[in-house]
This record gives structure tokens, sequence and C-alpha cells, in this order.
């Protein structure tokens, strides 16, 4: 458990299975933890030698935690006190989606753009470096990923005019060994002679700069604020680009290289090596950064190494992750923004009735500017080869507006307010089967599935839902096993460690917020339906199902 | 024919002159970054309350339709709407509810948008002319319902996130958290 992800492939899955179907149903609670923060908790505990490891959202508090003491009491915290003002620049809640563990060290990021490595015997800070200004809107939520010595790191502010780049901070004192943005020339970008995209349209000289009008790329996000995978046979990461900003296409003619795409880059260097972009000219803030899982598998009869992507605009995307081809690209949840993937070009096939438009008022977009799935990330498993998606069931109204760019304050252009979709259910969450292309089942939730997903060799699947249920269900059928309510809702990612005394444990942090739970997080005023992005309004009855602390619940069997 | 028109003109003239014009003011001051009055975020004050101090603006700017208008058309211009939404808040808290962190006077909210809070909020003095900030001050208190329903802007051109401000409730009356 040295990352959130689980493993370099991001499959999260855990080979325990002590914890399985028939026994699920005992699962009691171990000990508990409150972190004292009322915001959003996206983090994926950590545990590395019998501590277990949380990061809390701002004021980003790191806690260590005794496990091999009965209810596993506070060993140290790290307090790196972020600059209050940051919390005025972060989008979506002050989030943050966890730390990373290596060689000694833990490594996690703050909102105000700090990344700070500490000793995670000690607690004492290595080094602390400050690679984000707040003062342009940039701040930091993701997890990093240590891959050989060096962490990565990627910025937000994608509702800001950041422009959006992807760092490798030097895992032993801290300083940047490369930095590739998402636009601009090529130089920046960090493309080079080892750049082989597969498609045409992504060859030619500076394309992140002629693919906007004139110098709006240097205000045009594509920002890196989700999860980042590692094949270590054939040295490449893969990372995701955010949306391109501002929202509203009409102040962005072109296909805004290189955002809403993904990269496979060299880690030592950041060399890129293909680029495949979701949706060019993105114009309803699909992100393209949401995980990718790296899997060796049979397609259509020929072994091929991967990348599995259940993607913003709707589809879960498989490529071919040597090359960047699209083998496949089929719609998970309602869409009708798009009418499907060229599978000759790779090119997404835009519907342009659900083009918004300045001064143009267009109805029932699906899915959301959050998409059919945001960063909550999902888990495979190789013994059952689905992949357990949490996601939401959600479309919107959007009418493109004017706005002006000052720095350091959001830069976005659209009105959004949000409705529930077809069937009235906000949330889902699907069990893909990958080699058949199609959903083995579906679970249908009140509201959108903003946790991330637990697969384990028990064949359980676990997951939590925004009032606050956790859930336990069946790898294979998909039926209820167990379920916990815990204190506040849940956007977490559980996790499962074996514990000092050997057996399974089950972790997850409670605590409502995030976008989806902003209006209850920030306690905003749903009557105003395109407050928080327009995700206030369908959300206006959580309010009166949860309320808003962090709270961390570890599970064991009795 | 002609009494009639007569008639009207007539009519016409004693209702002009019967209606007490707001004054516009349409040429407000240019000049950035004045008003640098301190104003208090608490009412709480040691060795008893002390007697609130009124800028001399506020009163020219509460309250005044042509002002609240503008700082409707400002609240957009300077992306006070990115954060704060339109009114339900975002980023930034709602503004249409009744939860004042730094206190609901006009003074109160002028000195939040000039100078800015701890906690997220930038300040604007010295990008925005004085008066604009007067002006947002005053459209802010027509979100929570706080300011004269006859001045208060009216319904939108475009998509209506909610009723229009001359229609919201007075945030102080809703008796809950909404």
């Amino acid at each position: 458990m040295t990352m959130p992800a689980k493993n370099y492939a991001s499959t999260r899955f855990s080979e325990l299975d002590e914890i399985n179907e028939e026994n699920v149903k005992d699962l009691r609670v171990a000990f508990t933890f409150s972190t004292g923060v009322n915001k959003g908790h996206e983090a994926a505990p950590l545990v590395v030698e019998n501590t277990m490891y949380i990061v809390t959202p701002y004021p980003n508090i790191l806690y260590a935690l005794d496990l091999t003491k009965p209810g596993a009491p506070l060993k140290w915290a790290f307090r790196p006190n972020p600059e209050p003002t940051s919390q005025g620049v972060a989008c979506c809640d002050v989030v943050n989606r966890g730390a990373a563990f290596s060689d000694g060290r833990i490594f996690f990021n703050t909102l105000d753009g700090h990344t700070i490595a500490v000793d995670a015997e000690t607690g004492a800070a290595v080094w602390n470096n400050k690679v984000g200004n707040i003062n342009i809107g940039e701040t930091i939520t993701m997890a990093p990923l240590v891959v050989k010595d060096k962490v990565l790191v990627g910025n937000s502010g994608g509702e800001l005019g950041v422009r959006g780049w992807v760092k490798a901070l030097d895992a032993k004192d801290g300083h940047v060994v490369w930095t590739a943005f998402s636009t601009g020339p090529d130089k920046d970008v960090l493309i080079g002679s080892e750049f082989k995209p597969f498609y045409d349209s992504d060859k030619g000289e500076d394309l992140g700069v002629s693919t906007w009008p004139p110098n709006a790329w240097q205000i045009g996000g594509g920002n890196m604020w989700g999860w980042i995978s590692y094949d270590p046979d054939l040295d490449l990461i893969y990372h995701g680009t955010g949306n391109p900003g501002p929202w509203n296409p009409d102040l962005r003619p072109g296909d805004n290289k290189w955002t809403a795409g993904i990269f496979a880059r060299d880690p030592d260097t950041g060399a890129a090596h293909w680029f495949y972009q979701w949706t060019p000219h993105d114009m309803h803030d699909y992100d393209g950064i949401n995980e990718q899982i790296l899997l060796d598998m049979d397609w259509k009869g020929k072994p091929r190494k991967v990348l599995v992507r259940p993607e913003r605009n709707g589809y879960i995307y498989i490529l071919d992750r040597t090359t960047g081809e699209v083998l496949s690209a089929e719609p998970f949840g309602a869409v009708n923004s798009s009418k499907g993937v060229d599978l000759k070009n790779g090119r997404l096939i835009v519907n342009e009735e659900k083009a918004p438009r300045t001064g143009k008022l267009v109805r029932n977009i699906c899915p959301t500017a959050s998409g059919v799935k945001d960063w909550e990330p999902s888990a495979f498993s190789p013994r059952t080869g689905l992949l357990y998606i949490p996601h939401a069931n959600l479309c919107m109204d959007e009418q493109g507006v004017d706005v002006n760019y000052i720095a350091g304050t959001p830069y976005v252009g659209m009105e959004v307010r949000m409705i529930p979709g077809p069937g009235g259910h906000r949330g889902e969450f699907t069990a893909w089967d990958i080699a058949n292309e199609r959903p083995a089942w579906k679970i249908k939730e009140n509201f959108p599935v903003w946790s991330g997903a637990l697969a384990t060799a028990g064949d359980v699947v676990f997951y939590g839902t925004m009032e606050g249920w956790f859930k336990a269900v069946s790898a294979r059928t998909g039926d209820l096993l167990w379920q916990f309510k815990t204190s506040s809702g849940i956007i977490g990612q559980p996790v499962a460690y074996r514990g000092p005394d050997g057996h399974e444990y089950i972790a997850i942090l409670s605590g409502v917020g995030g976008w989806a739970g902003a209006v209850v997080s920030g306690d905003l005023d749903p009557r105003d339906r395109t407050a928080a992005l327009g995700f206030a309004g369908v959300m206006a009855d959580l309010k009166d199902v949860t309320a808003p602390g962090g709270t961390l619940y570890v599970f064991k069997l009795p | 024919m002609k009494m009639r028109t007569l008639a009207l003109l007539a009519g016409v003239a004693i209702l002009l002159t019967g209606c007490q014009r707001e004054e516009r003011d349409t040429r407000p001051d240019p000049v950035k970054g004045a008003g640098d009055q301190a104003v208090p975020v608490t009412s709480l004050a040691p060795g008893g309350e002390r007697p609130v101090d009124t800028d001399a603006k506020a009163a020219r700017f509460a309250d005044n339709a042509f002002h609240m208008s503008e700082g409707k058309r400002l609240f957009d211009w300077f992306n006070c709407s990115g954060c704060h939404s339109r009114g339900g808040g975002g980023m930034g808290p709602a503004l249409m509810d009744d939860k004042w962190i730094y206190g609901s006077s006009i003074e109160n909210i002028h000195a939040t948008i000039r100078d800015g809070r701890p906690n997220g909020m930038p300040a604007f003095g010295g990008r925005v002319p004085d008066d604009q900030i007067w002006e947002l001050a005053a459209y802010v208190r027509s979100l929570a319902g706080k300011s004269s329903k006859a001045a208060a802007p009216g319904r939108n051109d475009d998509l209506m996130p909610h009723p229009s401000e001359n229609r919201l409730p007075d945030a102080t009356t809703l008796g809950r958290s909404p």
C-alpha cells in the first residue's frame, strides 16, 4: 500500500482474501480516527510497515497512526500550514487525493502548491518545494506518484485559466528535474524526436500553439490533477490532461492541444512518446485526467498491452498502450453530447445539437461537466475480468457567456445547471466486462457515487455513497453483502491491508465534500441552481441527509 | 379629438412630475482605491458597544436601482460570479443566505471586496474603482433580499438560476439554512 492506486497498473485490486463473500457480513469497526477537518475527504489511507498515513483536505495535515497498538493511536502529525488564501482559488472544494510512499519517505502535496517529503518514521520534513503559485490560481490536489527516483506532480486550476503541467521532482532533494506543459510550443510540452502519435491529427509542429487563438494557450488549462500510471517494462508513464479553459468553446476555436487527452512519457526525461485526445475542442469541461488501468490481456484473440480508461466524456476506452491506438470506445452511461468514436481516425463524433454557444441555452446535455465519471477511481479484478466503476448519472443545461481573464480568479464563461439523468437516479456503480465491451451489472444509487472502488481476492468489492453508507457487494453479481453507515458522506478511496496481526483490514475515510458534495462542505445555497459550477441545485437534498466531518473507519472480521 | 390629446398630455405631465425620479450617477468617480475607512467586522467591542460608523457613500449606493443594476453587470465582469455563482456560492461562500462571515452592512461588504479576507477572498482595492466596489456591495445585498424590492434588479434575459433579485426573499426570514 505505498500508493493510492495500490500498484503502478492502478488496478486497486488487493490479493487479500480473508474477507470474502461469505463472511463479509460480519465486518465490524476495528478503530476510528477523527481528522478534525470538515471538507471533502478524497484521499486513500496508506499503510507501510505497521503505520497508517492519512492526508486531510486543506489544511493538509499528515497523520501517522501506529497499527501495532490497540486503537491505532496517533504516532505523529505533520502540519504544513498551507496559506489560507489558497482556499479561494480551489475550484471544487479543498480536497487532497492522497500521499505516496517510497524509500522511507511520505510525499504529498498541499493546496497552496507545495510538494513535501516527510520522514515516514519520525514525521520530520525532509524537503519542501513550492511548485505552484496561488496568485495565478494554481493549486495542487492530486496524489503524487513516485517512479524510480522521481516524484511526479501535476497542478489544478482548469477553471482559473491556469496552464497545466506535470513536473518530476528529485525524490532526494525535491528539485525539479523536468516540467512538461500541456499547452504551448513543442519544447514546453517535451515533444521531440521520440514523439510518435498514432493519429495524424496529433502530428505536426507546435500544435499546442497553432490549435488555439493567438496566445490563448498561455491560459488554456490542460491541468493534471488526476492519476498517473506506470509500465516498468515499457518504461512509460501515462497521464491525462484536463479541460481547456475557458469552458465556453466559442472563446477558443481549434482542437486546443494538448488538453483533454492522454500522454505516454519517459519518466526520466519527460519526453512524450505518444498522445491521444479524448475530447478535441472540449465543449463541456470533459477533463481527461481519470485513472488508467494497465492490463496485459487477449484482445480479439491477440495478446495486447492495453490501457483501460473510463473517461469523463462517457466512453470506456481501450488503448494499445505501446502506440496509443484506440481499440474500443463504448459508452458506459447516458451520452448525447457525442455519437461515438470513429475508430478509423480515433476522433470523437461530436453532436453539434448539444454544443453550448455564447448566449444560447442548450438543454439536457448528457453527461454533465463532471462527466459520466469524474476523478473517483475504479478497480479491476483479474478474477472476474470486470472493471468496477463508481460514477454519476447526470445531465445539464448550459449557456455560454463572455468572461474576462483576471489572473487568480475563475475563467469559465459558462452557466451550468445540472439535472438527474435518465431514470432519475443520480449515481451508478457499474461492473464493466472489459473483454466483451458491455456492463455485467449495474447498481443504481440516489446520489452520484463519488468514492473510489476497491476489489479484493475475496471477490468482494467496496465503495461508499454520499449519504454515508460504506458498502460491500459481490464481485460477480453486485448483490449487496454488507453495509455500514458512517458519520458523513463518503467520497474517499477504500483500501485493504494486512495488519500487524496478520489479518485483513478495510479502511475508508468518511467526510463529504468534493465538487458533488460542495453544497454541504461549502454550505452553499442550492436555491441558486448554478452554484458550484452547476452542481449545487441537483444536490440540494444532500443537505438533508448528511453533514460534513472527516473520520477514518477501519473494519475487520471478529 | 384635440381635447382628448390635450387631456392625455396633461395627464402624462402630471404623472411625470408626480414621480420622484431616482438620481442616476451615470459618470461615477473613476478614481481607483479611495474609501480607506476602517470598518470593524465584529460588533463585539471591549468596553461595551460602540456607535456604528456609516460611510457617506453608503446612502448614495444602497437601494439605488441604477447602481444595483450596474453592480449586477460588474458582478460578472470582475468574475465575482465565478466564485459566488448567482449568489449560491461555489469556490466562495453563498451570498443569498443569511450567513455573513464579515458583516452584512454595505460598508462591511464594501470593505470585504476592497481589502479581501484571509480565507480566500481577493483584495480588489486599487484594481476596481471605488464607486464600482460600492455598486457591487449594493448588488450583493440584493441577492440576500436585503434591498428595496422596488429597486432591486428584475429578471434576466437569459438562463434564470433563481427568481430575480427583486423577488428573492429576505434571507433573514428564511428561518433555517436553505
